[in-house]
């Protein structure tokens, strides 16, 4: 049996998506409980370096969520967000992240059914792909290259 | 291409002796061939030292960055877009920066000349038109330059200078019919696994030495990702996941600011073809928001700006 259960790490704008998430839970509307939410003042915040950290430190895939366009608190971070994400998607899958991993939505604060809907299809497209490797150090390296090595020299010493 | 050695010359003299700038930054003979280094020439009995030939493929942009002096500087297509790029970020004032423009013919990479070589040590390089002429110990060659050119400006496309105060030279035909991105495209046509497996050999040679991001004339950060430590973004270690990251957002900061001038690549001790991540992100920035970087000084860089209607089918 396979216990495996996607973890996604969601950065939530505070204005909107983050709100949502909350109408979601006062409206008891059911969505999986793989979201680990992280609050963040805009999606403008969102730096790549998060979403590589997010990986980094064991998750299975990331979603951002914000304002739709227009709606942005200030104006239009969530504008400059769009084409940061855009090519930060295209990038990421070029270099071999699956396409499953990363995830975008704009979602208003009233929008709790969308956040609902859209979290299960987070959830299931992260499961479909799997447990996310890539970015998880599995050796501790230089015991790797020495023990092999330490054991030439000794044998060549006798 | 020499023949710019005298006019860089003149140029030199002329601007120092009439105090026009403080200094001029070209190059001058290496100390083995085919390595021609920067040079900072401060007085006018130094432009003798000023050379010109196909070994000048560092990027010059890299000296400019927070100048606070008039300095003149020579610079190919691709230092001309550097610096363009470099003004629109508020590095310096345009009118502190002298540009002697040099319409180029694309750089030789020194590395595939040694590798034509195998292993016979390049005494002496000379250039003579279309031919490098290579000479050493029982040899003597001569090859087809535009054989040996560097990878990135085999396929440039802006040769001649986009900004500058004189022109050492004619204008040089530009190359239209060249494919910029068809390595790009190879790895986008694998899948995921494959493309990650791809990167994964491409970057293990990797020693984090940073000479990539250092002979980059965009990046300045004072204080670059890899060495913040709360949080540390990049781990310390030679894992290939801190490698990775490291080129990952290397790269992305890079987006719709290189300009494909190869200097990272041809300071890599270790030959690895960074520009294909670059390269990717230079291909998606034309494509979705019809940008190059580094052709014209008005307007904001891309990713500072943004169009109501901009592409957006991958957001649910
Ligand atoms: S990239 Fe273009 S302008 Fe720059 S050195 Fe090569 S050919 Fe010249
Ligand atoms: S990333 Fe490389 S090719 Fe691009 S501007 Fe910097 S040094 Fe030049
Ligand atoms: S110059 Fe080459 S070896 Fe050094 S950090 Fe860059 S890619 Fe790695």
């Amino acid at each position: 049996m396979n216990s495996w259960e996607p973890k996604i790490i969601a950065f939530l704008c505070n204005w909107c998506s983050y709100g949502a998430a909350d109408l979601a839970g006062v409206s008891r509307l059911p969505y999986p409980a793989n979201i680990r939410v992280i609050r963040v003042p805009c999606s403008g915040r969102i730096n790549p370096k998060f979403i590589l950290a997010a990986l980094r430190h064991g998750a299975d895939g990331v979603w951002v969520s914000g304002c739709h366009p227009g709606d942005c608190h200030y104006i239009e971070g969530n504008y400059y967000a769009r084409r940061k994400f855009a090519l930060l998607k295209n990038f990421l899958e070029y270099t071999g992240i699956e396409p499953g991993r990363l995830h975008f939505s704009w979602i208003s604060s009233a929008e709790a059914s969308k956040f609902a809907e859209t979290a299960r299809e987070v959830v299931e497209a992260v499961r479909s792909v799997g447990p996310a490797r890539h970015f998880i150090k599995t050796k501790p390296m230089w015991d790797d290259v020495e023990a092999p090595v330490n054991a030439a020299c000794q044998a060549e010493v006798g | 291409m020499e023949a710019y050695t005298k006019k860089i010359r003149e140029a030199a003299q002329r601007l120092l002796a009439e105090k026009k700038v403080d200094g001029v930054i070209g190059f001058r003979q290496g100390t083995i061939p085919m390595m021609s280094e920067p040079v900072f020439i401060r007085h006018v009995d130094q432009v003798n030292q000023l050379v010109w030939n196909s070994f000048c493929g560092v990027n010059l942009a890299n000296y400019l960055v927070k100048r606070k002096d008039r300095v003149a500087v020579v610079a190919k297509g691709c230092d001309s877009r550097n610096i363009v790029l470099q003004i629109q970020e508020n590095q310096f004032q345009r009118q502190q920066i002298y540009i002697l423009g040099a319409p180029c013919h694309g750089m030789v990479d020194r590395r595939k000349v040694w590798a034509f070589l195998q292993g016979r040590e390049p005494v002496q390089v000379t250039e003579n038109g279309s031919q490098l002429q290579v000479s050493g110990k029982g040899f003597d060659e001569v090859l087809p330059r535009q054989e040996f050119l560097q990878e990135n400006c085999r396929i440039c496309t802006h040769r001649n200078p986009v900004l500058y105060d004189e022109l050492l030279g004619e204008e040089v035909p530009e190359q239209s019919d060249v494919d910029r991105y068809e390595d790009v495209r190879r790895v986008e046509a694998m899948t995921p696994e494959e493309r990650w497996r791809h990167f994964e050999d491409l970057l293990a040679p990797c020693i984090r030495c940073y000479a990539c991001r250092n002979a980059c004339p965009m990046c300045y950060c004072p204080t670059c990702f890899v060495d913040e430590s709360r949080p540390q973004w990049v781990g310390k270690t030679l894992d290939a996941t801190d490698t990775r990251t490291f080129h990952l957002l290397r790269a992305f900061h890079l987006a719709g600011r290189c300009t494909d001038c190869g200097a990272c690549e041809r300071a890599c001790p270790m030959n690895i073809p960074v520009r294909q991540l670059t390269k990717k992100l230079e291909k998606d920035v034309k494509a979705l928001y019809g940008y190059e970087a580094g052709l014209v000084v008005e307007g904001r860089p891309p990713l500072d700006t943004y169009r109501p209607d901009d592409p957006q089918d991958f957001i649910k």
